[in-house]
């Protein structure tokens, strides 16, 4: 998020889209109810489903799962033709002036620098033009038609009210009616916020749904303001961690991105990561990288990296393609390319598309290793459960170790909450039995496989013998230590400009601005310093003060980066340092310098008048409307159908789906084609239930027993299916068999002049737990990666539905 | 380090909506008569502060468990509800947070390390150092096989593919960065977690 | 057990002996602003964690009511309604079902066993299960339908608008864990208050004309409100009563024929015409109203002191010891 789950208080509009906050985040959801009833907020919903969100918005509009970027390019089209942008905001703090290279063009569905013989671009027209100097062009008059604001007008006048609704199944109406509700807030006094979560990401093009929204906010000047912004609402409680420490194949802690083949040197690595600015003055913060790489090296291998190594950058792996992610993982697995697996906490068997595909990649590895709290699906994977998980334990040759953990209530740590707040907890029991932290079976595994290279040498120890693990009992690191190596702190004196001793070795950092790159300090993920400084913990802050009512508590836990609650703040104000909204007013410049209620997202004594940008990470200091080289499909979102669509792309029928996106060739050949599977489905979660976990706590199996699909009373009447009958849902790669829940929520939708039927698969159960036993929707759901993250597309897909008997062991109701 | 919630509670002013509330409904008398109908079950009971395991919002949670800390006492959790001092929760918390002691009591939690034995149909029940070892020794067997030092070019890419990892996405920031170090310092690139799914 | 001479209850179910009402304390009200609540089930899950109830699994039914019904272990019920307005749009109706704690309880006017049932000062009614026959007449005498008879330990169970946390300043369960604040606590006149508040901006700013207070006068009140966007049609919201009152029958029973009532209580006939006339879903045990009966019996005879000043030994009353 960009803003706090408190800030939402402040929107005019909230736009739910792409995601459904009263039910995946109803605590969250309470600052919606506050805006509707504090600030005569609009809550707009658009969703194929009718759900909980819509059940107290002001309005809701209907749309085709897999739409999404079709609808908001028709928002941008509808804001700029009927001219209801923020010029200032526009003019001033993004790159609507930029002029982009001559080369850059876009026909029939591709940008150009496509290579058909590789699948991907050659991005190198993707960029802007440069004076001498190495500075983009800009035309300040945006009159130039290489002006970035006049190729993206050219480039969303395809998507009309009319394409949008051909599209998206959304009546123009309706359509047009969100645009206005949006548009309502192209004043610098009024703000909408953008609430989205999975219904974007699981997506073929996910990332570039979010960029969407991102663009028709900076056109609307809502970032950096109160009640503006766009919040990614995340998943799990510390999903939000785990990504800022980089627990991803090409990525370190702090978003620091790990070296691949193509950078044998350190000096390779570096040198695309110079970051200078792209336009004069600009702050360019992460020109600072060599800082923050350093210092995580001295973090990770401690006195063994040293400037004449490289600080051991040879020690770090490399990757050879963009990403080994789970997805990938099980293709490798089904190709025999590998032998153990881990599942920390992961249920991989119920979240991973194709399950049967998980399945068999499972029982292909020589080993697997589970830590759970729980008996998850994953660790029974090798059970036969009839048609719920047909294995045959007799041919399965894997084995398979399931290592009870803590669950949150038996330690003390931090999670990181989705607007990026770092809390620290409380342990209230001891795990139950002979459980055990995670940390101790890390820390226990470590130390017995470094033993093992101690004794017996093997390939390449180096890394493991030279990690650095200074820690009191190395067979049980405290999460108060790991929590202090990653705030980081001075391993020599630092002395600033004059001389003067800012910090003795040993002391712990105040923040991030100490970092040096030559050696003197060390930070395990450097947008956590300041976390945990010599006046202690700041993540076990506790005081809910909140000056101006703004929803922001500066001083309740500590938020990254330092402790800043609303990113961008700076372009909270205008170009002159006052802000848009003195009513809502964050941070502003006293004349001084700049001060207010949060922490400003800007260096404190530049003065607005000196031409510095806020955006202060990007090198040109302006947001990008234009996304430059740094999205795999291209600079502009375009829509492109989902891989499993009931129609082609009628925008360009050649290239019907996102051309970049990962397929693997034996998941391709088993996807739906229309005529066999003409219905779309989508999945989700309900709020009674998280993911494949609250089955096994008796209260929530109540709630929500026993597995269905959601199917409109129009498909219902035309198969001729009851309410709460049996059904089989079926798609090549298998088939479910519950119940329906026949419901006025789901709609046919109109979609290039044919009605399309939508069905909507609930994803908690599965064959462990105290609910009923169920398939679990990824059961259905297609391997599909998102062009830039390789998310799976879990929320549009095909499949055929019939009525059917019950099963034979079915319960009595 | 145990902060203590009524004080906070004192110094933030949040105190002001709790009294109000105590004002309403019984007097000390009735206060009696209601613990004579339904024993208050909080009374003396130790409370904890922590976050829901659950959503990214990242409720406060308040955490009661028999005892009072005191050496010869096993806490014992038997009730959680809202902390109302979080700013986001402000006490309040969604089905699954207000169940979240069915989860701690969940008769699915694991107790011991199991193995399953290829080709077999149960787990039996084995030692942390014999799970540990076995472990070790098959990654380390694995990983001795099938490293790749160096590329086809040369250069030096530390390498371990044949094993993998999936992370978890509700363990805390702690856990997350010693399973960064432990898991990159094998050379481990087949790692992910549980952003996108 | 319980100290029924309190100061704070002010009715005792079958009791002839009026509590002095000395004592007013602030009438307490649970708001249910349904056009806020988005159906989540916090309330229900707080409430079978902090009463400590846990009903079976049960099964999907082509609804997300779960259970399908309130029991003896579900307190309160969020019911679901899909409902078409005259405009065809869509509104998804959830309303949390449970006791409202009427001012004028009809479940405790139609109890037969003394202190059974109570009403406190703040406006909570409660069920004192010590004292409960099971008899099942509070199912039938309640105008909302609520109350339910437990096949385990034969005694009648509702919401007791968590009397244990209120008594120690505490809101209800169910009221601190709604995340969208569609639940509040507080005295009446607060929330009478908010609700109006509530009512005048839907009507005004969000399109909903019949916007309105459910506070049904029929049973004197309730203390526990609606804010509904239709008030004028409390039906669609899962048959919520449109002019809620207590039945005549117990009107009669408990009313101005009371003392007659209670004299009849003696007579062989009584169980024959209790059970004509209110007999309903729950079989109602013969020895239940024997039970009944012998108690009021036991204290007009003087086996029991008339109270004041001692409450009566409540362990002799039950009818059998509770299955468990």
């Amino acid at each position: 998020m960009t803003n706090t789950w408190g800030d939402i208080r402040n929107a005019d509009v909230v736009l739910v889209m792409g995601g459904n906050t009263a039910e995946a985040h109803p605590v969250g959801f309470k600052w919606v109810i506050e805006a509707k009833i504090h600030n005569n907020a609009k809550l707009v919903v658009v969703d194929p489903r009718f759900n909980r969100t819509a059940s107290v918005a002001d309005f809701y509009a209907p749309i085709r799962p897999g739409t999404d970027i079709a609808f908001l390019s028709g928002v941008i089209r509808y804001l700029l033709s009927n001219n209801t942008i923020q010029h200032e905001y526009v003019k001033a703090f993004t790159n609507a002036s930029f002029l982009v290279d001559e080369k850059f063009g876009f026909q029939d569905g591709l940008f150009s620098g496509w290579m058909e013989d590789r699948g991907d671009y050659d991005r190198s027209s993707w960029v802007y033009q440069r004076d001498d100097q190495g500075f983009a062009k800009v035309d300040e008059t945006l009159q130039n038609p290489r002006c970035v604001i006049n190729l993206m007008r050219q480039h969303v006048d395809r998507y009309t009210p009319e394409m949008v609704a051909r599209i998206c199944g959304t009546p123009a109406d309706k359509f047009l009616k969100v645009c206005e509700l949006i548009a309502s807030t192209a004043s610098p006094t009024r703000a909408m916020t953008s609430a989205y979560a999975l219904g974007w990401t699981q997506h073929s093009v996910g990332s570039q749904n979010i960029r969407t929204m991102a663009m028709i906010q900076l056109l609307l000047g809502n970032i950096g303001a109160a009640g503006g912004g766009v919040q990614a609402l995340r998943g799990h409680s510390n999903i939000q961690g785990l990504t800022d420490i980089g627990l991803l194949s090409n990525q370190m802690p702090g978003y620091l991105v790990l070296p691949k083949d193509i950078e044998p040197a350190f000096d390779d690595y570096m040198k695309s990561r110079q970051f200078k600015p792209l336009r004069p003055n600009q702050v360019s913060y992460l020109s600072n990288y060599k800082k923050f790489f350093v210092s995580f090296q001295k973090a990770y291998f401690g006195a063994a990296a040293k400037a004449e190594n490289n600080w051991a950058y040879d020690w770090l792996p490399k990757l050879d393609v963009p990403l080994y992610d789970a997805l990938k993982a099980f293709e490798m697995m089904n190709d025999g390319q590998m032998n153990g697996y881990i599942c920390q906490g992961f249920n991989a068997i119920q979240a991973i598309p194709n399950k049967k595909k998980v399945r068999d990649g499972l029982s292909r590895l020589k080993y697997l290793v589970v830590m759970d709290p729980l008996h998850t699906e994953t660790a029974h994977f090798w059970e036969n459960h009839g048609d719920l998980n047909p294995a045959d334990p007799a041919k399965i040759q894997t084995e398979v170790f399931l290592l009870p953990t803590n669950c949150f209530a038996e330690e003390n740590g931090t999670l990181v909450n989705s607007s990026r707040w770092l809390q620290w907890h409380w342990k209230a029991q001891e795990p139950p039995a002979e459980a055990q932290p995670d940390i101790w079976i890390m820390a226990q595994l470590f130390q017995k496989i470094r033993q093992l290279y101690q004794k017996e040498g093997g390939a390449f120890p180096d890394p493991i013998l030279n990690l650095d693990w200074s820690y009191l009992d190395p067979m049980d690191p405290q999460p108060e230590e790991l929590s202090k190596e990653m705030n980081g702190r001075a391993l020599d004196d630092l002395k600033d400009a004059n001389g003067n001793i800012i910090l003795k070795a040993g002391q712990q950092l105040d923040g991030f601005a100490q970092l040096r790159d030559d050696g003197s300090t060390m930070s395990a993920c450097w947008i956590y310093s300041g976390s945990w400084t010599e006046k202690g913990n700041q993540m076990g802050r506790r005081d809910p003060a909140d000056p101006g009512d703004r929803g922001i508590s500066p001083n309740w836990a500590w938020s990254w980066p330092a402790n800043r609650r609303i990113m961008y703040n700076r372009a909270g104000c205008d170009p002159q340092g006052k802000p848009w909204n003195p009513e809502r007013a964050l941070i502003w410049w006293d004349g001084k310098q700049w001060t207010g209620l949060d922490v400003p997202d800007f260096p404190p004594t530049i003065k607005p008048d000196s031409g510095v940008g806020p955006f202060i990470m990007l090198p040109e200091g302006v947001s990008r409307l234009f996304s430059v080289d740094q999205m795999r499909e291209g600079p502009f979102p375009e829509h492109y159908e989902p891989f499993e669509s009931p129609v082609r792309n009628v925008l360009h029928p050649n290239v019907s789906n996102n051309p970049v996106a990962r397929v693997f060739p034996d998941d391709r050949k088993e996807f739906g084609k229309a005529d066999k599977f003409p219905i779309v489905a989508t999945t989700y979660r309900l709020t009674e239930q998280f993911h494949y976990w609250t089955k096994h706590a008796h209260i929530n199996a109540v709630l929500q027993p026993e597995e269905f699909i959601e199917i409109s009373e129009e498909l219902a009447k035309e198969k001729g299916i009851g309410q709460a009958d049996w059904i089989r849902v079926w798609s090549d790669r298998n088939s479910v068999v519950c119940k329906a829940y026949v419901t006025k929520r789901l709609k046919p939708m109109k979609v290039d002049g044919r009605m399309v039927h939508v069905i909507g698969f609930p994803i908690h159960w599965g064959f462990t737990g105290l609910a009923r036993k169920g398939y679990g929707a990824n059961t259905l759901t297609p391997v599909v990666g998102d062009g830039n993250t390789e998310t799976p597309e879990y929320k549009a897909f095909l499949v055929n539905v019939e009525k059917t008997s019950p099963p034979a062991n079915a319960p009595v109701a | 380090m145990e902060l203590n919630r009524r004080s906070f509670m004192k110094l933030s002013g949040a105190s002001l909506a709790a009294t109000t509330i105590g004002a309403l409904g019984f007097g000390a008398a009735g206060e009696a008569l209601a613990a004579d109908v339904r024993p208050f079950k909080l009374t003396r009971s130790t409370e904890t502060r922590n976050t829901c395991t659950y959503c990214s919002v990242g409720c406060g949670i308040l955490i009661y468990s028999y005892g009072d800390r005191a050496y010869n006492a096993k806490p014992a959790i038997f009730h959680i509800e809202g902390d109302p001092d979080h700013p986001v929760s402000r006490g309040s918390l969604c089905p699954k947070g207000a169940a979240l002691l069915d989860y701690v009591q969940s008769p699915d939690r694991v107790h011991h390390p199991l193995m399953r034995a290829p080709g077999t149909n149960e787990f039996k029940r084995v030692s942390w150092d014999y799970a540990l070892d076995r472990i070790a020794r098959l990654m380390k067997e694995d990983r001795d096989k099938n490293f790749i030092a160096k590329n086809d070019k040369g250069v030096p890419v530390n390498r371990w593919t044949t094993t993998g990892m999936l992370a978890a996405s509700a363990s805390s920031n702690e856990t997350a960065w010693i399973t960064w170090k432990v898991v990159r310092s094998f050379g481990m690139v087949v790692f992910d977690n549980q952003a996108r799914v | 057990m319980t100290d029924l001479q309190s100061l704070n209850v002010i009715r005792i179910s079958a009791s002839d002996a009026n509590p002095p009402q000395l004592r007013q304390n602030v009438e307490v009200a649970k708001l249910i602003d349904v056009t806020r609540c988005i159906g989540c089930k916090a309330c229900q899950s707080a409430c079978m964690e902090w009463n400590d109830y846990r009903p079976p699994v049960g099964y999907f039914n082509g609804t997300y009511t779960n259970p399908h019904d309130l029991s003896h272990d579900q307190f309160t019920l969020m019911r679901f309604d899909e409902w078409v307005n005259d405009e065809g749009d869509l509104e998804w109706l959830i309303r949390k079902d449970g006791c409202m704690h009427c001012t004028d309880p009809g479940c405790l006017k139609a109890c037969p066993a003394p202190g059974a049932i109570v009403q406190y000062s703040n406006g909570i009614v409660d069920f004192i299960e010590e004292n409960c026959i099971g008899c099942g007449y509070c199912v039938k005498g309640c105008p909302f339908n609520i109350p339910r008879y437990s096949p385990v330990d034969k005694r009648a169970y509702k919401c007791t608008l968590c009397s244990d946390r209120v008594s120690y300043g505490l809101e209800p369960a169910c009221i601190k864990a709604c995340p969208t604040g569609a639940l509040l606590f507080g005295s009446k006149a607060d929330m009478t208050d908010v609700a109006n508040g509530r009512v005048e901006e839907l009507r005004g700013q969000r399109g909903f004309p019949n916007a309105g207070l459910y506070d049904p006068p029929g049973v004197g009140g309730t203390h526990v409100m609606y804010v509904l966007h239709h008030a004028d049609k409390p039906e669609i919201y899962s048959n919520l009563p449109k002019d809620p009152h207590i039945s005549w029958l117990v009107q009669v029973w408990k009313g101005a024929y009371k003392p007659l009532a209670v004299a009849a209580m003696g007579l062989a006939i009584v169980g024959s015409f209790i059970h004509a006339v209110i007999y309903g879903p729950n079989e109602v045990d013969p020895h239940d109203v024997e039970a009944g009966r012998r108690m009021v019996d036991r204290r007009s005879r003087g086996v029991i002191p008339p109270r004041p000043p001692e409450p009566p030994p409540v362990s002799h009353v039950k009818p059998e010891e509770p299955v468990k």
